[in-house]
């Protein structure tokens, strides 16, 4: 119970992956949230909105990467009435790395955004710990990260179809789930492109299986579904 | 032209320094005193039309019980309850700081409360205290927008949830609801559930005890159930009452000493004196 540590500050030991496919990104995140031991969470959303086409992929402390996508978001919503126009993925991207780069001693957040506009298409941008920035074709975060790596480098190819894209993060973050025990609940996916943004949700028991894992078997849900009086240990 | 004084504190901004010497005298084996923390379990959950709150009524001062029937769920508007677990002055007064600025709120716009208004003025205040100010909070109402329901933690981070519990008793009421949760319930259904989760807390969390607290809101009505469940009623109760009737103790003696009257010039002589 002591090593437990609920007073912890509220942390997303996470898996974040975005993509860049041919005619736009595709972003992935798992869905647990953690302090100490203890999940205080089990469907979180870690892909939050900025703009119309524009979504942040956060890893880190809840409390500061929450903080910073409100201040983006109302930074964003001030830029696009003062120019007319929506903001773009870098300034976006900027503005965020900004936050990071100035707080750095008193934040613990790294970021993945990722978005569309007219002028250079879709962009993944990676805002790690210090405030840098990198625009990558790809990028993973979050604990479950280290062991997506080496994937990556095999499974990643330019200028992939949606469906491909698609498939290949669904898979990257069930994988990380499975070896990575801050990661965990379900993988929810965020697509964007010129036709708009389509929001994807794959529950924990609809994910492949790996190495070593069994299918579900008396689980919460089929206790919900099944008979009046639950007995999750039976057989 | 004025030069700053050194020593003297600059003006506006936070200062740590304390915090930053309580944790030297802690890493050198001193032990802070303690505040009055409501080991606590509180939960909260979505209905068909509104939201539940629940809390216990145990207040604690380490492994003392400081308060037997302690008030844990908070007053936000009357459209939004507000639990709290941490420390209890720091629920307290964070959840009343909150509260007035939104009657002023209120006030200005001459509208209703809404529940994201109080989740982001709460989380903006904790965070800026980088969790300093220990306060757990669960946060509900209903508003022109539907029900809704919150949680708070310290950092300020927070959470949108159909249901929830806080506080150390969380795990236990978060069994009962992990197995017994369902969409749509109705009124009753809810308060039972709720009730239930909260006595798990009082069974089986050493910091958690006595009653139910519940509150019960749906759009255009809140109703405070101020111990809705008495699981642990008093035992042992006087036959003869605790309250007594006047003339019951017996007067074995009596002696009148008469006061002596003495007559003394008030104005003094040669001082001052006042005037009215």
């Amino acid at each position: 119970m002591e090593d437990m540590n609920l007073n912890a500050p509220h942390s997303m030991g996470t898996t974040i992956i975005g993509v860049t496919y041919a005619g736009g990104v595709i972003l992935g995140a798992d869905s647990r949230t953690s302090t100490g031991m203890y999940v205080a969470n089990r469907a979180s959303d870690k892909i939050t909105q900025l703009d119309d086409n524009i979504y942040l992929c956060r890893s880190g402390s809840a409390a500061d990467t929450q903080i910073i996508s409100d201040y983006v978001r109302y930074f964003l919503h001030q830029h696009t009435i003062q120019q007319g126009q929506p903001a773009t993925v870098k300034v976006a991207s900027n503005l965020i790395r900004l936050l990071s780069y100035q707080n750095k001693s008193m934040l613990q957040a790294g970021m993945i955004v990722g978005g569309w506009d007219k002028h250079e298409g879709g962009q993944i941008y990676s805002i790690p710990l210090g405030g840098t920035i990198l625009k990558q074709p790809f990028a993973i975060g979050g604990s479950g990260s280290s062991y997506l790596y080496g994937f990556f480098d095999q499974a990643w190819k330019e200028e992939m179809t949606k469906e491909e894209a698609e498939s290949l993060v669904v898979k990257a973050v069930s994988l990380a789930i499975a070896r990575d025990g801050a990661s965990g609940g379900v993988v929810r996916t965020v697509t964007i492109n010129a036709d708009g943004v389509t929001r994807k949700f794959y529950p924990g028991d609809s994910l492949p299986l790996w190495h070593d894992e069994v299918v579900a078997h008396n689980s919460f849900l089929d206790i919900l579904a099944g008979s009046s009086s639950p007995e999750p240990m039976s057989t | 032209m004025s030069t700053p004084e050194v020593g003297v504190p600059r003006k506006g901004g936070f200062n740590f320094d304390l915090c930053r010497r309580n944790e030297m005298l802690f890493s050198k084996g001193i032990k802070p005193p303690s505040f009055l923390k409501t080991g606590t379990t509180i939960v909260g959950l979505v209905f068909k039309d509104g939201v539940v709150l629940g809390a216990d009524t145990r207040a604690t001062e380490g492994p003392i019980v400081a308060d037997k029937n302690c008030e844990k769920i908070h007053y936000m508007a009357p459209n939004i309850y507000c639990c709290g677990a941490g420390t209890a002055a720091d629920t307290e007064a964070v959840t009343d700081m909150i509260s007035s600025q939104l009657q002023m709120h209120r006030y200005a716009t001459g509208r209703e409360s809404r529940v994201v208004t109080s989740l982001t003025l709460l989380k903006s205040h904790l965070f800026s205290y980088q969790g300093h100010v220990s306060a757990a909070l669960v946060l509900g109402g209903v508003d022109v927008t539907g029900p809704h329901l919150h949680t708070i933690y310290p950092h300020g981070s927070t959470d949108t949830l159909p249901y929830a519990t806080m506080g150390s008793g969380s795990l236990a009421a978060m069994a009962v609801f992990e197995s017994k949760y369902k969409e749509g319930l109705t009124r009753e259904e809810g308060i039972e559930l709720v009730a239930e989760a909260i006595c798990s807390g009082i069974f089986n969390d050493l910091g958690s005890g006595s009653n139910v607290d519940v509150c019960v809101i749906t759009k255009g009505k809140t109703e405070y159930l101020r111990s809705h469940q008495l699981p642990n009623p008093r035992t042992y109760v006087s036959s003869k009452g605790y309250t007594f009737s006047k003339g019951l103790t017996e007067v074995l003696s009596t002696k009148i000493t008469p006061l002596k009257q003495k007559q003394a010039d008030t104005v003094p002589e040669g001082g001052d004196f006042m005037e009215e």
